[in-house]
């Protein structure tokens, strides 16, 4: 018996496990940002909706973390993730909005229709901004600190069981 | 009966949109008029992925992100940017995977080296087998 004999097989056998495990792994399919731990890029957003100022990127380093939604009156799971959003603001998280590609009268009945938690909210038309911060969908939520850092992103819809999550970086970043 | 049902049922139907209801971005779908910084941006295009449909380029991707990414490109390179500077611009937003093609660096050598070293090995080995039946 000569051992080295298996060598060959046993490197393809170890390949072949990479490749089934390759195929069958669930891929991940979020692409978190970049920026994490990095300023907020400069940005400048007109209001997107009345009654509610727009968002510049000066706003999110004063002193006090904030938290920033990105979202959309035409993304569904945003309308899931709005009582989430809701009981955020009623603890007392400050929530600002970035409404992607959106027209005022949408926004202004998607707001009417699922809440409006948000103390700003700025209009993203070309998705610029959104680009700008790395983020790869709607919805998506980043927490940022008092100095303007990116501390914390969420990707996807937030649900009961992401609430928490959300608050301990919040309180985190403090 | 049955076919007016189906008829109505498609009439009502909305489809499920995942996307915006604005038109697509300035520079979406048009050339820029400099046909030189169109070639910097097509072929910048064609070596950097979507972010919604992972898999395909942003060249040759429907989706209205894609449109808006095509929009972010040929904007910038029409301000006077290199098409390096506009890739360098998404990595650092989106790391490595946004781009088809990945700097060099400690991670991506073994994609590049591996080969060689594989052919170089291969030679050797070659080389000692017609050797020894030379020999014989």
């Amino acid at each position: 018996m000569r051992p080295l004999l298996w060598v060959p097989l046993t490197v393809f056998l170890v390949f072949l496990g990479f490749v089934a495990w390759g195929l069958y792994a669930p891929a991940a399919r979020n692409i978190q940002s970049a920026l994490i731990g990095q300023p907020v890029p400069e940005f400048d957003l007109a209001p997107a909706a009345p009654g509610r100022p727009g968002l510049a990127s000066i706003a999110l380093r004063q002193g006090r973390p904030r938290v920033v939604n990105i979202f959309a009156s035409w993304c569904l799971p945003c309308r899931v993730e709005a009582p989430q959003l809701a009981e955020l603001a009623r603890r007392g998280v400050p929530i600002d909005g970035i409404a992607v590609r959106d027209r005022t009268e949408d926004l202004q009945g998607f707001l009417a229709s699922y809440g409006n938690p948000f103390q700003a909210i700025g209009a993203d038309v070309d998705r610029r901004v959104q680009l700008t911060l790395g983020s790869a969908g709607v919805p998506e939520t980043f927490v940022i600190d008092g100095q303007g850092i990116i501390r914390h992103q969420h990707i996807g819809a937030i649900n009961p069981q992401d609430v928490p999550a959300i608050v301990a970086a919040y309180e985190a970043a403090r | 009966m049955r076919a007016l049902f189906v008829a109505v049922a498609l009439l009502v139907a909305a489809p499920a949109l995942a996307d915006s209801l604005l038109p697509a971005a300035r520079y979406a779908d048009t050339q820029l008029p400099d046909p030189r910084q169109e070639a910097q941006a097509r072929a910048l295009m064609e070596t950097l992925r979507c972010l919604v449909c992972q898999g395909q380029a942003i060249s040759d991707s429907n989706a209205e992100m894609a449109g808006d990414m095509r929009a972010l490109v040929r904007t910038r390179i029409q301000a006077g940017e290199t098409p390096d500077q506009v890739r360098d611009w998404l990595i650092a937003r989106y790391g490595n995977w946004v781009t088809y093609d990945p700097p060099f660096s400690w991670l991506t050598a073994p994609l590049w080296l591996l080969p060689i070293l594989l052919v170089v090995g291969g030679f050797f080995v070659a080389r000692g087998r017609f050797k020894r039946r030379r020999s014989n």
